[in-house]
Parts: structure tokens; C-alpha cells; sequence
């Protein structure tokens, strides 16, 4: 067996399933930077994946499909962000509903495309490896033209965006504010910032993203509809934006981490010698996600100075009561 | 006021989810009962509006699938196969369908159950292995009512039976073809759960490849998953990196079919044909369950009924090998070709055929003999020629 070729397919394979993971991040942690906790997330990636699937193979046209991708989660987000801005629902209530809601009205849509495939020429889109070297001998190269050289062109792009993004967090004007609104929104308000336009820009921009995200399994990595089909990633989203305390670069590494620690468990079969240990028990591997986020969460708590997250996450924000 | 809107607008999007739910099964039965207006048989789907008619004595059937009838693996495959008995009894019958029920959930099973019971079934299929003990509990409570599980193995004296196939037969086969289609003679191999149902088809599949080719080896990775297209997609790929170039799965998802697409390798599947690689599929073991469920309705029909143990194989047309498709080389069609006559007569008795080496060396079937069903059914060891572990825990 040629072990690292092996390992250079494990990272491939982790880093294919984290895109969807990455996105969701994303999206999540912009949603929560502007004070609101998303619970919706498995329903929005639902919603986005089916609107954006059924787009593909009804019109075999890629750029229709992100579109619908987008505008499908986007709408699941603006329902969530009329209950919980305008109307200041429960933001947890109003999160849970927008799963159960995106989950019965994606596999119902989902449903009319299940027996179909991507089509063709989007699936050889995916298949254009931007930076691959081809066919290299020297093992080192090789081994990086596995594991990271040997993806399409959505995977980079969704890296250059936690780039993007947290240029735009902590360099713009537009992303101090909001963080301001995240943090305090009296403040904010106070200081000029139209609370509600940024609370309802990037719970739909964050809403956009978990579509897109969403999208990515059936599209590419399964290539076929199946109801359910983003398997509970929703949920890791919602652990792993806490795990990577709301910082866009850091996502990029999170996200990694657990689509590693998700599918690991096969990859540890082929080397015999350790995969009997209890550590490596398939039913132990898959709660190490959490395990981590608990960490991280009793690391963050422990110290007392550190910045656990924006302060008026879950709050409602009331003008009048200042 | 926005307390109320705010109310207003959850309620919406919770009874829209099951509004939603509710049409969707509504469609099915729409459908199912317009392919089988001829026969004058109706179906109702989960939740469903009942839609009976008052048409004499005809026989009630009702049927437990794990999964929506249309998830494209187990549960159409059962419910294909009802389709055809319908499609064969005609207006004898009326068959009440009830989907997605969960077969980790006793009560929700035993609710399902209750319900057919209800609606007069007097014939009940439950298709998971799961439902066992809820299908035992039933057939106490409504001794009227008779009962058939598949792939369990309680029974009773007088109204529970059970039902199964010598779905090895088929494997076996699968594993000639893939012996054949091989360069690298490495195979690759999806299992389930390390239970004598999955360890009993990767050997089968092992002994037809070897049969053909002795180099041959089958590499198994373990998802301990039905359906789950991450874990089985991950594993699929973790064999092709090893050299693997034929992948075979237990498992009801096409993941493991497309992993090897993408890697330029080929694949058996499992369940029903899929069509969406055509540049990986080989063929597949198939259920054909149409030919038991109408031998068993046809049996109660007559007044014949009898508790047993059913354990159909291609003699019965209960399992089958796929269509070869254009990849397969003609070596392979040949070598299937030559061997299924006795692979059909025989079933399981031939693919089990001794001598069989299990993975020490050790010889487990002698000569002239042949695993009988008990081992079989409790089969928990690998053969000569897997590589791979049955995890212990």
C-alpha cells in the first residue's frame, strides 16, 4: 500500500467535504457577528441545495443553479429575519422552525429531481483542477497535488472568500459596524448605524451562503438528489462557529478539522496496526467534533479577559429601552 | 401585536412543513393507484386520504417500507415487487402501504401495524429487520392477522412467519465479474454493519472473484451505515487510493458507484440497476421481490397459509444479477455465463460449496460439503482472500 498517496486522498477527500462545512461557517458566523444565532442552518443548506439541484438539472445551467442556491436560503433567512428583527421573535424558536420548515419544503422539491445526476458538463466544470500539476513523479510534489492542488475551482474560491471576508470584518467601515451591532446596538445605533439594514443584510448574505454551501453536496460531491442529504452539517455549523470564535480566517482550519474528523474513520481501516484502538472507534471518532468545541468553549470561559463571542448574540434589540 | 404576527408567521411555516409532508405522500398514492387502476386495487399512502372501495371480499395487504417506496435501493425494490403482485392478483387484492417508518422506533411500528389492522388488513408484510419484535408483538395480540417479516427469524406455530433471499447467489456472480474486470486485483468492498448478512455476501463475492481469479484480493472498510453517503462515499475513496479499481458496496446509496466514477474505476451496486454511472457500473445483485409476495398473497388466497421460512434464490427469480453492462469485458460474461445454470439449480449450496479456507488458512468447509443454512445465518468470518477485520465490538 502506498501510504502516502493514501493520506494524500484523506486530506483531498476531508477538504472536499469541508467546502460545504466552510460556507456554512460563513455564513453562520456573519449572521452571528450581527447579534442573531441561526439555528436554521441545516434548513437553510436544505433549501439552498434543493432549489439550487433541481435548478441544474431543469436547466443545465450553472450560474442559474448558485442563483437559485442563494435566493432559496435567502428566503428561509428573510423569514428568520422578520421574526426575529422586525417582529423580535426568539431568535432559538424562530432558528429550530426554520430547519423543520427548510427540511419538509427541500426534500418536497427534491423529491422531482431524485432519481436525476448532475448533468454532464457541470459536473466536467468541477472536474477543471485549476492548479493541478497532471501526472508528477517527485513524491513530495505529489503528494501536495493530491491533497491540495487537485480541486475545483469552487473549493478556492470559497478559501479566498474566509479571506475576503475577514478583510472585510476587520479592515472596512462596513464591518466595524457590524460588529458594533453584534456587540452593542444601542451603541451602534447611537452612533448612526441603521441597525435593522445591517441585521438584515447579513442574516440574508449569511442565509446566501449556507445555500451555497448546501448546494455543494448533491452538485459535486454526491451528484445525485437524496432527501436529507446535507446529513446534519447544519448542526456541526453551528459548533464550529464557536470553535473558530466568529473569526472568518480561522474558519478555513475549523473547517478542515471536522470534515477531517467525520470521515477519518474509513481512512484508519487501511492501516490495521491502530485501528483497533478504542480511540479510533467509529462510534467515538464522530463525537470529536464536539469534543473540541467543548474545549474550546471551557479554554475561552477559563480565561477571564478573553472575548467570548458578540455580546448581544440572542438579544433582541429594543430602541426604546436604552 | 408583533407577539401575535410573530406567532402567526411560526405557525405558518410549521403547518406549511406538514402541509408540505402531507402532499407529498398524497402524490404517491395518486400515482401508485393510477399504475394499478386496471387491477382495481388501491393504495394508501402514509397519512394519506383513504380511498377504498367498497368492493366485496377482496384480500386486505398492508406492507411496512423503512424508507420512502421510491429511496431507489431497499425499500422500491420491495415496493417494485408489490407493484407486480398487484399487477398479477388484479382485483383480488387491496394493498394499504404505509412509508418511513422508522425501524428503531417499536412504537411508531406498532402504531403503523395497529393502523393496517385497522383498515381490515389480514395480510402484513413488515420489510426491516428492525420491526421484528413489534411484528412478534402484533401477531400475539391480533392472532386473526397473519404476519410475514423479512430477514428476521421468529416465528411462531401459527401466524408469524418469516421471509428472506439468497441474495449470495447473486454476489457470488458479481464477484466473477469483478474478478475478471480487474487490473490491479484488488477489489474493494463497502460493508455495512459486521453482521452475518454483510460478512455473508463479502464472502460470496470474494469466492466467486477468487473462482476465477485465485490472485485476487477484497479489501472491506466498515461505514456501520444503511445509508449515508459521506461515510460511504469517504470509504470508497480511502480503497481507490490502495490501488483498488472494482469497488462493491452492502449499502443502499450510490456514493460508493460515484467515488469510483471519479476515479476512473468500476463498481457493483447493489438493490436496483443505477444508471447514473455509466462509466463505472458493472452490474449489481438484485431483489426481485415481486415473485415471493405474489407466491405468499397467492398461498392465503388459496387458503393454503402456513407458517415458513422463506429462503428464495434465482431458481425462485427472488435475486438476480443485473444486466451486464457494455464495460464488462467478455471474459466475464463468459465465466458468469458457464456458471449460472448451477448457480441458479443450486442457490447458496454452491457458492458455499467446500473447500473453503477461511482468512488463517484454516479450512472451515471440507470438501464435499457444503455451509449449511444454521452456519450460514450465524456466519462470522471472513474467507481465504478478504483483508480486513470483523470489528469486535
Amino acid at each position: 500500500m502506498d501510504t502516502s498517496f493514501v493520506i494524500a486522498t484523506f486530506i483531498a477527500s476531508a477538504i472536499a467535504y469541508s467546502v460545504s462545512l466552510l460556507l456554512g461557517t460563513l455564513g453562520e458566523l456573519l449572521t452571528e457577528r450581527a447579534g442573531h444565532v441561526n439555528l436554521g442552518v441545516e434548513g437553510m443548506m436544505l433549501m439552498g441545495g434543493a432549489c439550487g439541484y433541481v435548478t441544474a438539472v431543469k436547466t443545465d445551467n450553472l450560474l442559474l443553479a448558485l442563483f437559485a442556491a442563494a435566493a432559496g436560503a435567502a428566503l428561509g433567512a428573510l423569514l428568520y429575519a422578520i421574526l426575529t428583527v422586525t417582529l423580535r421573535a426568539n431568535q432559538n424558536v424562530s432558528g429550530l422552525a426554520l430547519t423543520t420548515f427548510g427540511a419538509g419544503l427541500a426534500n418536497t422539491l427534491g423529491s422531482t429531481v431524485a432519481k436525476s445526476n448532475t448533468p454532464d458538463h457541470i459536473t466536467a466544470f468541477f472536474s477543471f483542477h485549476p492548479f493541478s500539476l497532471g501526472d508528477v513523479q517527485n513524491p513530495i510534489l505529489r503528494f501536495l497535488n493530491v491533497s491540495l492542488l487537485s480541486h475545483d475551482v469552487f473549493v478556492y474560491a470559497s478559501i479566498l472568500l474566509a479571506v475576503f471576508l475577514s478583510w472585510f470584518l476587520f479592515k472596512t467601515k462596513e464591518g466595524l459596524s457590524l460588529r458594533m451591532v453584534g456587540e452593542n446596538p444601542a451603541a451602534a445605533d447611537a452612533s448612526g448605524v441603521n441597525v435593522t439594514r445591517i441585521k438584515y443584510m447579513y442574516i440574508l448574505i449569511g442565509g446566501m451562503l449556507c445555500g451555497l454551501g448546501g448546494l455543494y453536496i448533491p452538485l459535486v460531491l454526491q451528484r445525485t438528489w437524496h432527501a436529507d442529504i446535507t446529513a446534519g452539517k447544519g448542526w456541526i455549523v453551528v459548533a464550529l462557529v464557536i470553535f473558530v470564535r466568529w473569526h472568518p480566517i480561522k474558519a478555513i482550519g475549523g473547517a478542515f478539522v471536522f470534515g477531517a474528523l467525520s470521515i477519518v474513520g474509513m481512512t484508519i481501516q487501511q492501516f490495521t496496526q491502530i485501528s483497533s484502538l478504542v480511540i479510533f472507534n467509529q462510534y467515538i471518532m464522530v463525537m470529536y467534533p464536539y469534543v473540541l468545541t467543548i474545549i474550546v468553549l471551557v479554554i475561552t470561559y477559563a480565561r477571564k479577559k478573553a472575548w467570548r463571542g458578540p455580546s448581544s448574540v440572542g438579544n433582541s434589540y429594543f430602541r426604546e429601552e436604552r | 401585536m408583533k407577539k401575535v404576527l410573530a406567532l402567526v408567521l411560526t405557525t405558518v411555516m410549521l403547518a406549511g412543513s406538514m402541509i408540505l409532508a402531507g402532499g407529498c405522500s398524497g402524490t404517491d398514492t395518486k400515482a401508485t393507484t393510477e399504475g394499478t387502476t386496471t387491477g382495481g386495487a388501491e393504495t394508501t399512502a402514509a397519512g394519506g386520504a383513504e380511498t377504498t372501495a367498497a368492493s366485496g371480499d377482496v384480500l386486505k395487504v398492508g406492507i411496512l417500507y423503512i424508507s420512502p417506496k421510491d429511496d431507489g435501493g431497499y425499500s422500491q425494490a420491495h415496493a417494485e415487487g408489490m407493484a407486480e403482485a398487484v399487477a398479477a392478483l388484479g382485483d383480488k387484492i387491496q394493498v394499504f402501504e404505509l412509508e418511513n417508518i422508522d425501524d428503531t422506533d417499536a412504537q411508531a411500528t406498532s402504531a403503523a401495524i395497529d393502523n393496517l389492522v385497522n383498515e381490515g388488513c389480514t395480510l402484513i408484510f413488515t420489510t426491516s429487520y428492525g420491526y421484528m419484535e413489534p411484528t412478534a408483538a402484533a401477531a400475539e395480540k391480533y392472532p386473526d392477522v397473519k404476519f410475514c417479516h423479512c430477514s428476521g427469524y421468529t416465528r411462531n406455530d401459527t401466524n408469524l412467519d418469516t421471509y428472506f433471499g439468497q441474495i449470495e447467489s447473486a454476489r457470488y456472480l458479481a464477484g466473477i465479474v469483478a474478478g475478471l474486470t480487474t487490473k490491479t486485483n484488488k477489489l474493494g468492498y463497502v460493508a455495512a454493519f459486521p453482521i452475518p448478512e454483510c460478512i455473508r455476501g463479502i464472502n460470496a463475492y470474494t469466492l466467486g472473484a477468487k473462482s476465477v481469479n485465485p490472485d485476487v484480493t477484497v479489501s472491506v472498510v466498515w461505514t456501520n451505515t444503511w445509508f449515508d453517503m459521506d461515510a460511504e462515499k469517504a470509504a470508497a475513496e480511502s480503497l481507490l487510493a490502495t490501488g483498488v479499481d472494482v469497488m462493491a458496496q452492502h449499502q443502499d446509496s450510490p456514493a460508493a458507484i460515484t467515488a469510483a466514477e471519479s476515479a476512473g474505476a468500476y463498481a457493483i451496486g447493489y438493490d436496483l440497476t443505477y444508471a447514473g454511472a455509466p462509466k463505472a457500473y458493472l452490474t449489481a445483485p438484485l431483489w426481485n421481490w415481486g415473485t415471493y409476495y405474489t407466491y405468499k398473497i397467492q398461498q392465503v388466497l388459496d387458503g393454503q397459509w402456513k407458517v415458513e421460512n422463506y429462503w428464495g434464490g434465482m431458481k425462485e427469480g427472488v435475486v438476480k444479477l443485473d444486466t451486464l453492462s457494455s464495460l464488462v469485458p467478455d471474459a466475464a460474461k463468459t465465466a458468469v455465463e458457464a456458471v449460472q445454470k448451477d448457480v441458479t439449480e443450486q442457490g447458496n449450496a454452491y457458492v458455499f460449496k467446500g473447500p473453503i479456507k477461511d482468512q488463517t488458512g484454516a479450512v472451515k468447509v471440507k470438501e464435499g460439503e457444503s455451509l449449511s443454512y444454521d452456519d450460514q445465518m450465524s456466519m462470522m468470518w471472513f474467507v481465504d482472500g478478504v483483508i480486513g477485520e470483523i470489528p469486535t465490538t
